[in-house]
Order: structure tokens, then sequence, then C-alpha cells
């Protein structure tokens, strides 16, 4: 038995039954990365001292009996836009190379009270700016089940680490598409939850309105074990949602017996690359079998998704990284030891000029001109009476449906250097994931199939606050299906 | 305080003076008050005496700006605002929210400030305010708004050892809670607009939102200055002078703003909309920045904030802490208690000391009067002369209504009630034990007094007769003599009485 192989649910029962330790298990998991992340490049820094030593504290926890949570001793690597207590947080940029917080976020530090290892930091595209991974400052990440191919993006490095099973679970952050897409190239569940459900304190901001942490697993009773354990009203962050968490582990179905549907047509028309159509209506077919009705719905506005959420995320981007001045942590150029002195504004061109990358930049310039005198109106508000329009589409869709099943892309993973120099296609690359996060919704990507040797992914899209719901969809989906035990043979020519 | 509570100490004010006949100012005022609470804004930072306390020691990610950190409405701040807006008559908007203002500077950690835009707290209120010329004026108030102070800058010059100049940041101010109260351009003197802002203070004071406190920093104007020919009705050009953090630089910067676009105008210029500094030293304002330079702040709603929803049961809870405002304590005071005005104006401009006035007043409500005559009298007197706050002195509020009753019910005289006043202030003892342990009950019996009346006329006969020869003034003399006798004890009046009629019986 491979430990790092393991679904955490299955590392709970060794782990709870002394038939494994954490020690045992985080050190498979570290001597997998070392295997095959030199040629995933998932991680952007490993922990391995902390994390041994998280094991070691956990192992005490599972011996003690006290405080064991499915997570205890359970090791696992996050996006590096989440902050984490002495651990470098990059989001992926230079301005942030050598940034160490002193703080922990909100999902870290309830992952750690539940237990939880923390192995390392997963590569992103820049700030998540990106849809392949390839906008990473440091180094491109490849997909594990093809090299040649990107993971998807930004959060790249979390689904290939999942995916190459070097790490349990991961968690990822979804401000429009960025855990579901990924989660679709590398074969893996992923969950976007409606925002507000997961506390943001300490995530990096990329667009404020709609950042949502969620997690990479192999399957849906994991990612439902994670939201457990990070969901949930935080007194830090306003935004968040003060509902109840329901157990989501329970609400686990095998059926679909009186389940409705809706097969959004706007996201069927055209454009799909056959072999993804052909392995979605095969999963639409498999819930019919379970039990689901399945309609035909309507979300009329969805060619507006794109243009409403690179408006508003432009314009709180420019804002939110606007704090990276070269003044109280980060890069600052020229260096503060070096003789060169210049003035305040200097400092902000340089550093800001070498630290960002040519997409940041690009966004920062769209996102300041979007909010300008003259062109608020038409821009950044427009889209905000727009996006009103994109959530009722998904009010009425659900006044019909329980929830959609849509693609998360029109292709398969494609390959890295494909769209890298084409910022418009790479933004069309998140067309059918976009619109969870302006239309409010939650969603649950689940692999359906494979295309030519890679994964195909499909959407579970659900109404605010009804990820319960969606995992119960998904659970009864997997229990059905195998492609969620898919696993990618690494390296090996496809 | 540096500058006179009633007017310009003396001096002439040009602008209302000089130019009456041919030009009208137009002052409009911004006024920002850092908010009393304990801790600051967005975060659970204490909010402390940044002029004192040691630099960088209350501040967290949230106030420094650290990558991640998120924002949480102070809700005793809003509470706060809402009083202010209450105060001066504002109408509470149901829904308020925060937007960003977007601007780079080194004391402003994250890129933007947290501040309202489209949907302030309060909006539409006003205070009437009296010039010097004795007109009252109503001062709309256009809106106040909450935001987030900004860490403050320490510029210092190059040394041998640095190099070159650098600046020092301490973010203890940081995020401090700031209440920005705008007014509408209604004043047309400058005495107008220094009693508007002298007004405002005492407000904040009365409320307890803001010290007032100018030396620290906590309350700050700005001005907007134009001018028009008297009689006209069009707004000039104005100009905004900002950072103008006393009382006298408001008055002089205003001053001399209103003068220099007058010469502009007499000269056959225009005034340019700008933003202007003062200048201290030379006593002139100077441009900072054009209207073509001006900012594009690229205001946008805080999407870390979601708005806030104020019922009418939450007004009214807060309404209901409002206490007494300066105005209607006031002619309270003067009207209803019928203190003389110099009273009234000394416990009106101080609350605290109107506080101890008004428990002293419950505790003996026989004579108001007599109690602000001791308050403001010797009471202050003492101490000012120690430098005791009305909070930290030891005559407690009904102890000094005890003694005012001694003297009233003619228990003690006046000279005595002094003395025990006096042993009160250093001892913190009641009035009357300190009357019964000195045996300074005054004696006001006839009998006893003639007793020592006659004693004291026998013992100095060649007085008397000096007194017979028309050297009448030796009565006042005399009655020393018996109050000597007494040690202090006898009644005055009695005693006056009884030595006139026994030395008139000797002629």
């Amino acid at each position: 038995m491979n430990l790092h192989e393991l679904t955490v649910h299955e590392a709970h029962v060794l782990l709870q039954g002394g038939e494994i330790t954490a020690v045992e298990l985080t050190q498979a998991v570290l001597d997998r990365i070392r295997e095959v992340d030199p040629q995933i490049r998932a991680y952007v820094t490993v922990c391995e001292e902390d994390a041994l030593r998280e094991a070691a504290a956990a192992d005490d926890r599972l011996r003690s009996g006290d405080g064991v949570t499915p997570l205890t001793g359970v090791p696992y690597g996050v996006k590096d836009c989440l902050s984490t207590n002495g651990v470098r947080t990059t989001c992926s940029s230079r301005i942030l190379e050598d940034y160490v917080p002193r703080y922990d976020a909100t999902v870290i530090q309830r992952l750690r009270d539940a237990g939880a290892v923390l192995v390392g930091k997963h590569n992103m595209d820049e700030f998540g700016m990106g849809s392949s991974c390839e906008n990473s400052a440091f180094f491109a990440t490849h997909n594990p089940w093809d090299l040649d191919c990107v993971p998807g993006g930004s959060s790249g490095g979390s689904a290939a680490a999942v995916a190459a099973e070097m790490g349990l679970f991961a968690l990822g952050e979804d401000t429009g598409g960025s855990v579901r897409m990924p989660a679709g190239f590398c074969g893996v569940t992923g969950l976007k939850p409606t925002y507000g459900r997961v506390s943001r304190y300490g995530l990096i901001a990329l667009a404020s309105s709609f950042d949502s942490i969620g997690p990479f697993t192999h399957d849906v009773r994991d990612a439902a074990l994670v939201l457990n354990a990070i969901a949930g009203r935080d007194p830090r962050d306003s935004t968040s949602v003060a509902a109840p968490v329901p157990d989501y582990a329970v609400a686990l179905r095998t059926d679909l017996r009186g389940v409705k549907l809706g097969l959004p047509v706007e996201y069927f028309a055209r454009g799909l690359e056959p072999g993804v159509e052909a392995a979605l209506r095969q999963a639409v077919a498999e819930l019919e079998g379970l039990g689901a009705e399945v309609h035909e719905v309507s979300l009329p506005h969805t060619a507006y998704a794109i243009p409403i959420y690179y408006l508003i995320l432009t314009a709180e981007a420019s804002a939110n990284l606007a704090r990276f001045d070269g003044v109280r942590f980060g890069l600052s150029y020229p260096p503060l030891d070096s003789p060169e002195v210049v003035d305040i504004i200097e400092r902000y061109l340089q550093t800001r000029e070498r630290g960002f990358g040519d997409e940041v930049k690009r966004r920062i310039m769209l996102g300041t001109f979007a909010l300008s005198a003259g062109y608020y109106d038409a821009y950044y508000l427009q889209a905000q009476r727009v996006r009103t329009l994109l959530r009722q589409d998904f009010e009425r869709a659900f006044e019909q449906v329980d929830a959609l099943i849509a693609p998360i892309s029109p292709t398969p993973a494609f390959r890295l250097g494909e769209k890298i120099d084409d910022p418009l296609q790479m933004y069309l690359s998140d067309i059918h994931v976009v619109a969870a996060n302006p239309g409010g919704v939650c969603s649950l990507a689940v692999p359906c199939g494979l295309s030519e040797g890679l994964p195909v992914g499909m959407q579970i899209v659900g109404p605010p606050l009804a990820e319960a719901e969606i995992f119960g969809i998904g659970a009864a989906y997997q229990a059905a299906t195998e492609w969620h035990t898919a696993r990618p043979a690494i390296g090996a020519a496809r | 305080m540096a500058y006179g509570t009633t007017g310009h100490r003396g001096r002439p004010v040009k602008g209302d003076a000089m130019n009456t006949t041919t030009y009208e100012p137009v002052i409009g005022m911004e006024i920002h008050a850092e908010l009393r609470t304990a801790s600051k804004m967005f975060c659970g930072c204490p909010v402390v005496d940044t002029t004192v306390a040691p630099p960088n020691t209350a501040i967290c990610p949230v106030c420094t700006g650290l990558p991640g950190a998120m924002p949480v409405v102070n809700q005793r701040a809003v509470e706060q605002a809402m009083m202010v807006g209450l105060a001066l008559g504002c109408t509470i908007n149901a829904h308020t929210s925060f937007s960003r203002k977007n601007y780079f500077y080194p004391d402003l950690p994250k890129g933007y400030q947290i501040s309202q835009y489209d949907e302030p707290i309060a909006v539409n209120g006003w205070l009437d305010v009296v010039d010097d010329a004795g007109r009252t004026i109503r001062v709309g108030i256009r809106r106040a708004h909450m935001e987030e102070d900004t860490a403050k800058l320490f510029h210092l010059p190059a040394t041998h050892v640095e190099g070159a100049a650098y600046t020092l940041i301490d973010f203890n101010r940081s995020s401090v809670p700031l209440l920005e109260i705008v007014s509408e351009p209604d004043m047309h003197s400058v005495s107008a607009a220094y009693v508007y802002a002298n007004k405002i203070r005492e407000i904040l004071r009365y409320l307890g939102v803001n010290s007032g406190d100018m030396e620290k920093g906590v309350l700050r104007f700005e001005a907007n200055v134009s001018v028009r020919p008297a009689g006209t009705t069009t707004l000039g050009t104005r100009t905004e002078i900002k950072n103008l953090n006393s009382f006298r630089t408001l008055v002089r910067a205003v001053e001399y703003e209103i003068d220099r676009q007058i010469r502009v105008l007499e000269a056959g210029g225009t005034i340019l909309q700008e933003t202007l500094g003062w200048d201290e030293l030379n006593g002139t304002t100077y441009s900072q920045r054009s209207k073509e330079h001006a900012h594009d702040y690229r205001y946008f709603p805080e999407p870390d904030l979601p708005p806030l929803a104020i019922d009418d049961a939450w007004i009214e809870e807060v309404r209901a802490t409002l206490p007494e405002l300066p105005d209607a304590k006031a002619s309270r005071f003067a009207e209803v208690l019928g203190l003389p005005e110099n009273d009234t104006r000394i416990l009106v401009g101080d609350r605290a000391l109107a506080d101890y006035f008004e428990a002293a007043t419950a505790a003996y409500a026989g004579l108001p009067a007599a109690i602000s005559k001791w308050v403001v009298g010797e009471l202050s007197y003492l101490m000012n002369r120690d430098g005791v706050t009305v909070d930290a002195v030891r005559v407690e509020p009904a102890a000094l209504a005890g003694l005012v009753k001694l003297l009233d019910k003619g228990v003690i005289n006046q000279n005595s009630a002094k003395d025990v006043l006096g042993t009160m202030f250093e001892t913190g003892k009641q009035p009357d034990e300190i009357v019964k342990e000195r045996g300074l009950v005054q004696i006001a019996d006839q009998d006893a007094l003639s007793l020592i009346a006659d004693q004291v006329l026998a013992e100095h006969p060649d007085e008397v007769q000096a007194y017979l020869e028309g050297k009448e003034t030796l009565l006042q003399w005399f009655m020393g003599q018996v109050m000597r006798a007494t040690r202090g004890r006898a009644q005055p009046q009695t005693v006056l009485q009884l030595l006139r009629e026994k030395l008139e019986g000797r002629r």
C-alpha cells in the first residue's frame, strides 16, 4: 500500500485504528514530493520540518484520542495566496518572493485546530491571474496526466499536487473558476463554495467580491470533510455568512430519485470539443440512471459573464494590489541596504515595475481605467448592474431545478505555451466557470471521463449555500462511476 | 485653549471689517474629528495617544495593510458618528456604506483609505452660530462621514550616519476612526467660521466622542474660501486650505486668504481653483495642487464590508444616550436656574464642571446661584492653583452643597466657609465634620455677642473716644476685635448692629 495514494477518509480509518502514524503518512507524502515534484513543479515551498513536527503532534492527539477529527494527521498543501504564519507566502510573485506572514489565514488556523498537517505551498498564476499556472513568476506547473500540458489555473499547483498524490487534499481559491478549471484539467474533485461560506481572512485578495476558498480532493466525501473543517462565520471577515454549517459528510447520497437537474442550453450550444461533449452526455445519462430528472434550462445573460467578471475583477484587483508598494514588506527596489537613494515615487515605480508580471500589470491598468472619473458609470457600475441580471438568471433556473450540470472547460488541458501570448483566448478558457462567482452560486467539479487520455470534468452548480445538495449529487455520481479513482501515470508517454 | 472663546482677542478682523462694503467672503468648513473609541475603526488595536505612545506598538495586520488582512467595522465608532449626526440635526441614513478612496502615500498602508462616499452615515443637518457682530447664522451641515485616519510620518533630515533624508512611519494612528463633518458654504465672516469650529469642538466634547485636544491633533480643520461682491448671490471660485490644526491658524489663514482673493480680484486677476497650504512662518497660503492636478480617487464600494443597515430602533437607542447639548444647557442655566451670565458661560464651557455643579445642585436644590458661585469661584481657584481636574477633586459635589447649606442656614459665616472649603479640598472631609472639629459654628446669639461687644468697648476707651469724636471708620476695627474674641465665629451683621447701637448710645 502506498500511503500517499490514500483518500482523506481512508487515511483517517488507518490513523485512528493505529495502523499507520501521521508521521509515516506525512513522510510518505514528503517522499512522493521529492520523487515526482521535480517533474510536476506544484510546490513553491515545502515545509518538511514543520510538517513532521505537526505530524508528531497529531500522533499524540490520535494516541490520546482527544480532539481527533477526520483531518487529524492528514498531510495537505495550500495555494500560495493563503497566509501561513512563519511560512513564506508568495502568490507566485516576485513582489512577495521573500514575504513571510506573521499570522495564519482563518482557514489555515481552522485546519491547524483540526490537526491537519501542512506540507507546503502551491504554485499558482501570479496573484491568481491566469488559467494555466504559466503566469507564475517562478516556474510553470505541469499537468500530471501529460507533462506537456498545463494543469489549469490559477490554482494549478494545488490541483496538480492532489492529482499527483503529493498531499491528500489541498486548498485552492476560486475567483472565476480557479478551483474548478484546474480540477477539471487534472481529474480531481474541486469545490467553489458559496461566496462567504468560507472566511477569506488571510487570503491575499484578487477580487474581494468573488474570492472563494475551496478544497481539492480525490472524491466528494473528502471535499465534504474538508469543508466541514473550514466553513462558517468568521468575525474577522465581515462578508462571511452566519448560516449554520451542516455536517456535509452525512448529506451524501447514493441515488438521485426526486432530484431535478438542469442543463443550461447556453453552455452546450457550441464550442465544446467532441470528446468533452461526449463525456458530459454520458455523465448526464448516468445521472438520469440514478433517478434524476433532467431538463434544459436557460441562463440568457451567460454571454455577459466574462465582461462583467473582468471589469469587476480588474477594478477590485487594482485597489487590492496597491498595498504592494515596497514600504512595509515584500520586494523593495532599489534594495534598502544599497547605496542608491531614491524618493518614494521612484521606489513605488521601480518596486512595482520589477515586482509584478505582465498579466498583473495589464489587469491593474485595466482596473484603474475602469474606475477612473468619467468611466466608472460606463464600466464598473454597468458591470454591477448586469451582474444583477446574471444572478437573476440563476435564481430563475433554480426555481425549476435543484442543480445545474455544466461543462468546466470547452477542451481538456491545453499545451504549455499554447495560449500564453493571447490573453483573450486565455480569458475565454474560463467561459463556463466564471459565471458562478458573479452569480453568487456554489459549484462542484468532478471528473467525468477522459478525452484522448486527458481528464474531463463536469460542474454541479447549486443555489447559494446548497453545498450539501451538490455534494449529495456528486457523491451519488461517484458511487456509481469510477472516473474519480483514475490516477495519472506520471511521466509515462500517452 | 490658546485662542479666546468669544472673539479674536481684540484684533481687527480684516475680512469682516474692511470689505463688507465691497466683498463678501463665503466660507465652508470640513472638520476631521478622531472618534474617542477604545479600539480602532477596523481592527481591535487600542486607540492610543499618538503623541506619547512608543511608535508602532498599537498595530496589527489590519491597520498595517498586510496582505490578506480584512477590516471589521467598529460598532461603537458608528454609534459615535450617529451621536454627532443627531446632535447636528442630521438625518441618519438607513443604508450607509463604505468606499475605497485610492491613492498612493506611505502613510496609507493599503494604498486606499476606507471612507464613505455616496452613502455617508449622516446628511442635511444644521448648527446655529452667533458671529462677532451678534448675528445668528444657521450653518448647514451637508454630511458627516466615517473614515480611517492615516499613519503619522516623521520626515528626518540627512545625517552623517544615514546619508540621506528619510521618513519614519508610526502606524499607531493608522485606522483610528475619523468623522469628517462637512458644512455648507454658509459662513460669511472669519468670526462665524471661528465660532462654528469652536462650537463643533464643544459639541464633540459634550458628546464625549472627542477630547478637543488640538495639540494632540485629534481635531483638524479645512476651510473652503471664496469671495464675491456684497449683495450678489453667485459663488466665486473657491480655494481649499488644508491642514489647519489650531483655531489660531484657522483664523489667520482664512483672513489671509480672503484678503488675497480680494487683492487678486481688485488687480483684475482671477482666482484659480486650487488646494492651498498654510505657511505659518510667513503667514501666507501657498498653492499645493491646482484643479488640473486634482487626484482622481477612483472611489468604489468597499467589497470587504457589507453596507450597514441602521434601523429606527438603533437610532432611537443612540438618541437616548445624547447628553444635553451646550446651547440647551446654557439657556436652562440662565433661565431656569437663574445663574449669572458669567457663571453660565464658564460652566457650559466645561462639561465636567457643569456636571459637578449639577450634582451639587441635586444634593441641595435651594440655591443654584450660590452653588455656582462657589464652583466657578473658590473651588475653581483651588483646582487651578494645584492643577487638580474636576474628576480628581476631593470635594464631593454633595459636600460642597453641604457647605453652601451651612452658610445659607447661618451655621457658619463666609470667612469660615472659605477656610472649611480649603480643608475639604486638602482632606476630602465633610464640611459639618470640619465645622464641629474646629468649633466654627457661628455665634448669632444676641446676648452672648452683646456681652462680648461690651467687653471690647470697655477694653478700648481711647478708641471709643476717637469714634465719638468723629472717626467712625473705627466701627470696622471694633468689629475685628469682636471677631478676634470669637475666633471669627460671630455673625457679622449682628455684631455690626450691636456695636453701632452701643457706640451711638454713648453720645
